[in-house]
């Protein structure tokens, strides 16, 4: 069986996007009324619901730290959301990786410090998966603490990058990433343009490893466009609605 | 057993006017990672940090609002932060050593510590172990209070008293919550709406919706074990039917109020209430359509009397 060629000498893919195209993001905020915050985020067929519990208190006293505020990150794949019906598992391996890496690439940027003795619990659930699960769901959750009200010093934006015979592709879907293309996710602060998560699974030659992240880099920024029209156009919303009879004095904050 | 279906509707309050328009010119929105100002003049508060020597950065969505030279940014969404003063309504979660812990919508739980309330027998009786030996009695874990908050460390969670006639424990209705910041600070967050319901606007959000009860008769000393005793019952009033329908139709009208982001006060609840007669039923709020026609003329009324 040969591969399948996922890149046409007119530079299309399988999909029909050049290689330096992202599929369509389109997201929503506060979609859930019980959460505290949450967010749906699509790109292309990936689909991911976020919700954000919390700061609030520990559910383990002794899990609590005096100086800062834990967070849990909780991943669950629905059982429809692949090719392949599969029952969802407590203990998946691969689905604990990645509650540790997005827990850790939060960790890095929420302001845990202010919320001493609290837990903020991100519960993320893919509903589609076409590829691209963890970048979808860092940005998703990304979404749901800023809905939430947690702060945090910048946005995490998520991209994925994979390298097909020496040409970076953007944003992979399902049958790129099914076809052993070695594949980067890369998750930026968009302020300072530091790196709060890099990872591949795959080898990858060295000479092609800038070009890779430099598009990668371009994805990111790309992607906090996008989630930054979908934050501000959801605060403007509120504003009008909230804004005019804040419960606070104007200037005097409650936080 | 019939089953309604409606079609997603476009939820949209009382005008279409552009966003752009609507904005006050003067709100300055920020979202996380924004340069709020690079002047050094000013100071950082809740919701911002300092990145390099000069340049205020906001860390939330939301709002930028400036009192003298500090600067801040206020979330529009956010759990309850809690303020001296604030009456709040809360679950009790926990009986622990002479204090309870109560569950305010807050990020911690909040405390009410055994000498913060007021025990049968008078306010000036000093509490004895068997007081705290029979904490349960007074609350027990999932009871409902009203309480004010009596002080809000920085670094520990709200303490709470219940040291008056207005606050202690809640019966005879049910609770609604809503978003905190929907509710409206004012003078006075216990209401007896003329329909014969009374309203509690707990500051954190949380609401009791409940059958009206008479004031109670000055407190004299005799009778003050009587009165206590009723203070923390556990039993509900007999109710009747056309009270009980009356306090789910309140209950549902906050619900709508809420679901389209209208800020829930006496006044507010009231109008929604009037709108709210034409259904018969009080389960008929529920319905989408409904909660929008019941929010949007509501909201309509308050605007025709201001004018």
């Amino acid at each position: 069986m040969g591969r399948l060629e996922l890149l046409s000498p007119e530079g299309l893919r399988v999909d029909g996007r050049r290689a330096n195209e992202l599929r369509k993001v389109s997201a929503k905020t506060g979609v859930l009324a019980q959460a505290d915050g949450s967010a749906y985020l699509e790109m292309g067929n990936t689909k991911v619901l976020a919700a954000v519990y919390g700061p609030r208190e520990c559910r383990m006293r002794s899990q609590a730290l005096h100086d800062r505020a834990i967070i849990n990150v909780e991943f669950t794949q629905a059982t429809f959301s692949r090719i392949e019906r599969r029952p969802t598992r407590k203990f998946d391996r691969k689905n604990m990786e990645v509650q540790l890496q997005i827990r850790d690439t939060f960790e890095a940027v929420v302001d845990t410090t202010i919320y001493p003795r609290s837990q903020i619990d991100i519960y993320l659930q893919i509903m589609q998966a076409d590829g691209g699960q963890v970048q979808a769901c860092i940005n998703a959750a990304t979404l749901a603490l800023i809905n939430a009200g947690v702060a945090m010093r910048d946005y995490v934006v998520a991209c994925t990058v994979g390298n097909v015979d020496g040409t970076p592709l953007l944003d992979l879907n399902h049958i790129e990433e099914s076809q052993g293309t070695p594949e980067i996710t890369l998750a930026t602060l968009p302020r300072s343009g530091n790196v709060v998560l890099i990872q591949m699974e795959s080898r990858l030659h060295m000479d092609k490893l800038e070009k890779t992240l430099q598009l990668a880099n371009d994805g990111c920024a790309q992607i906090h466009e996008r989630l930054d029209e979908v934050v501000r156009k959801e605060l403007r919303d509120l504003v009008h609605k909230v804004g005019q009879h804040s419960n606070t004095v104007r200037g005097v904050s409650t936080a | 057993m019939d089953v309604q279906i409606h079609l997603p509707s476009h939820v949209r309050v009382a005008d279409d006017r552009d966003d752009e328009t609507m904005i006050n010119a003067n709100v300055h929105l920020v979202t996380p990672g924004e340069t709020i100002t690079n002047d050094p003049q000013f100071m950082k508060g809740h919701g911002a940090y300092n990145d390099g020597d000069h340049t205020l950065v906001s860390s939330l969505g939301g709002v930028v609002d400036q009192i003298n030279k500090l600067i801040t940014v206020r979330p529009l969404r956010t759990r309850y932060s809690g303020a001296v003063g604030d009456v709040v309504v809360g679950r009790i979660v926990e009986v622990g050593q002479k204090r309870w812990a109560v569950d305010v919508n807050a990020r911690q739980h909040a405390q009410l510590m055994l000498s913060a309330i007021n025990l049968p027998g008078g306010v000036q009786r000093r509490k004895s172990e068997s007081d705290e030996l029979a904490m349960r009695t007074f609350f027990a874990e999932g009871d409902m209070l009203v309480a004010e908050a009596q002080s809000v460390p920085t670094d520990r969670s709200i303490a709470l008293h219940t040291r008056s006639t207005k606050y202690g424990k809640l019966r005879n209705g049910c609770l609604v919550t809503v978003p905190p910041a929907l509710i409206v600070r004012c003078k006075s967050h216990f209401h007896s709406l003329p329909c014969g319901v009374d309203v509690i606007l707990g500051l954190n959000g949380y609401i009791w919706v409940a059958a009206h009860v008479a004031a109670p008769p000055a407190i004299d000393e005799a009778d003050a074990r009587v009165t206590a005793e009723a203070l923390y019952s556990n039993q509900n009033d007999e109710i009747d039917v056309a009270t009980r329908l009356n306090i789910a139709r309140v209950a549902n009208c906050i619900r709508a109020l809420a679901s389209h982001d209208l800020p829930v006060s006496d006044t507010m609840i009231m109008y929604a209430y009037e709108v709210s007669l034409a259904y018969d039923q009080p389960a008929e709020l529920l319905t989408a359509s409904n909660a929008r026609d019941v929010a949007t003329q509501a909201q309509l009324m308050v605007q025709q009397s201001m004018e």
